[in-house]
């Protein structure tokens, strides 16, 4: 079981050192997929069946099956491949590195200091999880339930078309006759935000 | 032979790492969002090994809600990169900039 | 009487408030009838109180009303409460008449010149402050009062602002007079500090029974510097002049009849400390011969109808602090009541003849008003008269002679001071009636005719000239039928004059001199104007002396050379002071810490996630290496 664990856990990591490094977003969704199947073998020798099989069917099935949806309908896919690579130059990853090495180091340091060994069996059924869930955390369910709406709505608000937006202060004055100047089958009128936001923009602090 | 869970926890910390990492670096939104993806299953193989180390539920529990964190976080994420993609033509985040000080 | 006395004050107060709120909106009609109104309400309620009061027995004389307390700390109290006396009522019916029949002169007069309302709401405001001023029973009432009309002087000098002119002119009456009142302010302070209360009788009566003291004398001084200040005595007498820049019934109010005497009422009010203190009482005296004698000749060449006429005021309160130096109290406050009414007179009159010459100021342009406007003529000629002290016949000649007695037999130079004051009654015919005859006689010089007046214009003045003339009889001289109704009705608050009298016959030679100077006066003033319609040589610019007395001895240069522009330098060294290091600093560090935090708002997602990673890299640490 360990060296299953091992395996999973090294492919896991390399897909997902992948996914993050891709410049084809494609790609990169692609190698989510893999890490969290791998993740999702990992899972299981962890004793975790009903977790693996949720990660397969939620996550890679559902959540990150969407995204790739999305990339596609919006054929974002290696569109940019050129300058999404020149937005990784060594000025852009250096500093985070640096961040990042920091809080690996300081977790390994964490796990050195001592973990207990496993006990014997560590197999967890999906019933106990579900008798968990529905007892004594069923008011999580609630609050996930009031989540899940709440990321539906503004999920609905946020792609909703004909919205207004603030206008950037870099853009040209708006003005109010502007139709003629958008791209058609947009479906943006264009609309100008309210006058103070520009005046708020293009307005210096005074020194 | 079960797994020692402090296998699981070093993997969910290098699975973090990484994802932290892909978070700060990237600029195209979509990345963005699946560092994101890859921090909250970071996070959910922890619990995963915890609850392994002491054979309790409760940690498949957190992951269940984990799984439903994730959703909301996926669907608002992809209205953001809609949104953003709409507006400017582009998903780099660094184009969104209007709070500049 | 308890409530009648605040009604007093607070029927204008309530004009005032009335014609704010909703003048703008309301005819004319409106603010004419609540403006005169409120004031005749309270001139009609002073002059019962006065009649009441002089009918009980001295000692019953005083009636004080209290709403409450207004200031409570341990070992000092102020309290809301006015003070009825013999020496505020004679204030309080005098302000409230003159300003009823000027209120009543002002609905006529101000018509069609703009902001009807906004006049009639400053002047009842300043009628309030006024009576606040001499009915306050302790000295912070007064003080508000004080304050007061010192504002509304300020804002009715000030009422045509549109002219940048008129509006420096009501500064320079405001900064002169607050310099003044910082004075008093510190002299009320130390009446504080040293007697532990402000009430009136209770400061006067401490002070009695303490005796005299270097305070004392400190206090005196400091009220002194306060009322010289409002009433325009040397060295603070710059403002008056270029006041006459407000309407003229506001002259006429304000800047003669009333508010400029408040100094003369403050000082006889407390005129205990001035007993106390001998040598702050000769300055009084020593300051009111100076001005009267400076007012006098500043006026006999000016050519403003209205300068002439404010340094006119300037010397006859000259008089009136000459009498309260030398000890003659109820014959300075007759002064002061003959002064308001026949100086309000001159002032309606003045504005009669401007009016009627659509805004001529200059005296030398005028001229046969006499053909257009005979009983204007007469009204003039009694309150020219009364100013000069034309004798037995008006009221100026009685209360002059009553100070110049005083002067006489006053211990310290007493004979100096009476020569001062008989040229002084010399100065007052010779530019009076230079004005008077420019004015009315000879041929109109101004073309294209005259602006008919109103006849509202003329029962105010009528009342006045009754006045002027009637008031002197209150109290006569001992040679000629000895009334002493005035003196009498003033004792409980001010004691007779305290000299031994000059014998009878002195004061008979005194009164025959100065009648011959008033007279002597009158015809020289008439020989001028002869020579001068023949030669014309007014029209052009004065010199010489001529020019040093027109710019009244040059005080406005004096002032700006020795106060003004070291004043100036001095704020400018100022300016540039290391305090201002310290406070600049704190600015520039805050611009500094800004501008350093602006750049983490860079608006840049993964600029704050950097934050946030900094921040678990960080506590983390804390947790794991602690």
């Amino acid at each position: 079981m360990t060296i299953a664990f091992v395996i999973a856990g090294t492919l896991s990591i390399i897909a997902t050192l992948l996914a993050v490094s891709r410049s084809n977003t494609v790609h990169a969704l692609l190698y989510l997929i893999g890490s969290l199947l791998a993740l999702a073998v990992a899972f299981y020798t962890l004793g975790a069946a009903y977790a693996a099989v949720l990660e397969i069917m939620v996550y890679a099935g559902a959540i990150v099956v969407l995204l790739l949806f999305v990339v596609m309908i919006m054929n974002l896919g290696g569109r940019r491949k050129e300058e999404e690579r020149a937005l990784l130059g060594p000025s852009v990853w250096v500093g985070p590195s640096a961040v990042v090495l920091g809080v690996a180091v300081e977790l390994a340091v964490v796990f050195a200091s001592g973990l207990t060994p496993a006990t014997e069996s560590s197999y967890v059924s999906a019933q106990m999880v579900n008798a968990v869930v529905f007892g004594p955390y069923v008011i999580g369910v609630e609050l996930a339930s009031f989540l899940l709406l709440a990321g539906v709505v503004s999920a609905v608000h946020l792609g909703r078309r004909h919205q207004k937006v603030i206008e950037t202060g870099s853009d040209s004055p708006p003005e109010r006759s502007s139709e003629d100047r958008d791209p058609p089958g947009t479906g943006d009128r264009g609309e100008s935000g309210p006058a103070w936001a520009t005046r708020l923009h293009s307005k210096e602090v005074v020194e | 032979m079960s797994v020692p869970p402090v296998y699981g926890m070093v993997l969910a910390a290098i699975l973090f790492v990484i994802g932290l990492g892909g978070l700060l670096i990237r600029r195209n939104m979509v990345f963005v969002v699946i560092s994101v993806e890859v921090m909250l299953n970071a996070g959910g193989l922890g619990f995963i090994s915890a609850g392994a180390r002491w054979a309790q539920a409760d940690g498949q529990a957190v992951f269940l809600f984990l799984l439903a964190v994730a959703a909301a976080e996926a669907a608002i994420g992809l209205a953001l990169i809609l949104w953003l993609h709409h507006r400017h033509r582009t998903v780099d985040s660094d184009s969104a900039r209007q709070m500049r000080g | 009487m308890q409530t009648v006395i605040w009604i007093v004050p607070i029927l204008p107060i309530a004009g005032f408030i009335i014609l704010t709120l909703f003048g703008r909106r309301s005819a004319w009609q409106f603010s004419a009838v609540v403006g005169a109104g409120t004031v005749g309400v309270s001139a009609l309620l002073a002059l019962v109180a006065g009649l009441t009061l002089a009918g009980v027995p001295d000692a019953g004389r005083t009636v004080i009303s209290s709403l409450g307390d207004w200031v409570v700390i341990p070992g000092f109290s102020v309290d809301f409460s006015l003070r009825l006396d013999v020496l505020s009522d004679l204030m309080a019916m005098v302000i409230t008449v003159v300003a009823f029949l000027i209120h009543l002169y002002s609905t006529a007069f101000m018509r069609g010149k703009g902001d009807y309302h906004r006049y009639f709401a400053y002047l009842n405001l300043f009628v309030g402050s006024m009576l606040l001023l001499v009915l306050g029973n302790n000295l912070l009432l007064l003080f508000v009062g004080w304050e007061g009309v010192g504002l509304c002087s300020y804002l009715l000098i000030g009422f045509w602002y549109e002219d940048p002119t008129n509006g420096l002119a009501a500064n320079k009456a405001f900064i002169v007079t607050r310099i003044a009142d910082a004075a008093l302010l510190v002299g009320l302070f130390l009446t504080i500090s040293t007697f532990g209360t402000l009430d009136i009788s209770q400061v006067l009566s401490r002070a009695s029974s303490a005796g005299s003291s270097p305070t004392v004398t400190a206090i005196a001084a400091l009220l002194l510097v306060g009322a010289i200040g409002k009433s325009a005595q040397l060295p603070f007498q710059l403002w008056l002049p270029d006041a006459m820049a407000g309407p003229t019934p506001v002259s006429a109010l304000i800047h003669a009849a009333t508010m400029v005497t408040a100094g003369v009422y403050l000082v006889a009010r407390m005129h205990l400390f001035y007993v106390l203190s001998p040598g702050v009482q000769l300055a009084v005296a020593i300051i009111g011969a100076a001005t009267l004698l400076y007012g006098g000749l500043s006026a006999l060449t000016q050519h403003d109808i209205k300068r002439v006429l404010a340094y006119s005021t300037i010397s006859q309160i000259g008089y009136m602090f000459l009498g309260l130096g030398v000890g003659a109290w109820s014959a300075a406050m007759f002064h002061f009541m003959n002064h308001a009414f026949f100086k309000a007179l001159l002032f309606l009159g003045a504005g009669v003849v401007i009016h009627r010459l659509n805004g001529e100021h200059n005296i030398m342009r005028m001229g046969g008003i006499r053909r257009t406007d005979r009983p204007l003529f007469w009204l003039f000629l009694t309150g020219a008269a009364a100013l000069t002290g034309i004798p037995l016949v008006t009221s100026g000649f009685y209360s002059k002679e009553a100070i110049l007695e005083s002067a006489w037999i006053y211990p310290v130079a007493g004979p100096l001071f009476w020569a001062i004051g008989a040229f002084g009654v010399f100065l007052t015919g010779a530019y009076i009636f230079r004005l008077f005859f420019h004015v009315f006689l000879g041929e109109s010089k101004k073309d294209g005719g005259t602006r008919p007046a109103s006849f509202i214009f003329y029962p105010p003045m009528i009342l006045l000239a009754v006045g002027a003339v009637l008031a002197g009889f209150l109290r006569t001289p001992r040679d000629l039928g000895n009334v002493q109704l005035m003196s009498n009705f003033l004792n409980p608050v001010l004691a007779p004059e305290q000299f031994r009298p000059a014998g009878l016959s002195t004061e008979v030679m005194l009164q025959i001199v100065t009648a011959l100077l008033s007279l002597l006066a009158v015809f020289a003033a008439y020989l001028s104007y002869r020579r001068s319609t023949k030669s014309k040589v007014e029209e052009i610019e004065p010199h010489g002396i001529k020019r040093f007395l027109y710019t009244g001895m040059g005080a406005d240069w004096l002032a700006t050379s020795l106060v003004v522009r070291p004043f100036l330098w001095f704020a400018g060294i100022m300016r540039r002071d290391w305090v201002d290091l310290f406070y600049n600093g704190v600015a520039q560090a805050g611009l500094l810490v800004n501008r350093a935090l602006r750049y983490t708002q860079s608006g840049l997602v993964r600029w704050y996630l950097l934050g946030i990673g900094i921040g678990v890299l960080v506590m983390l640490g804390m947790v794991v290496f602690s």
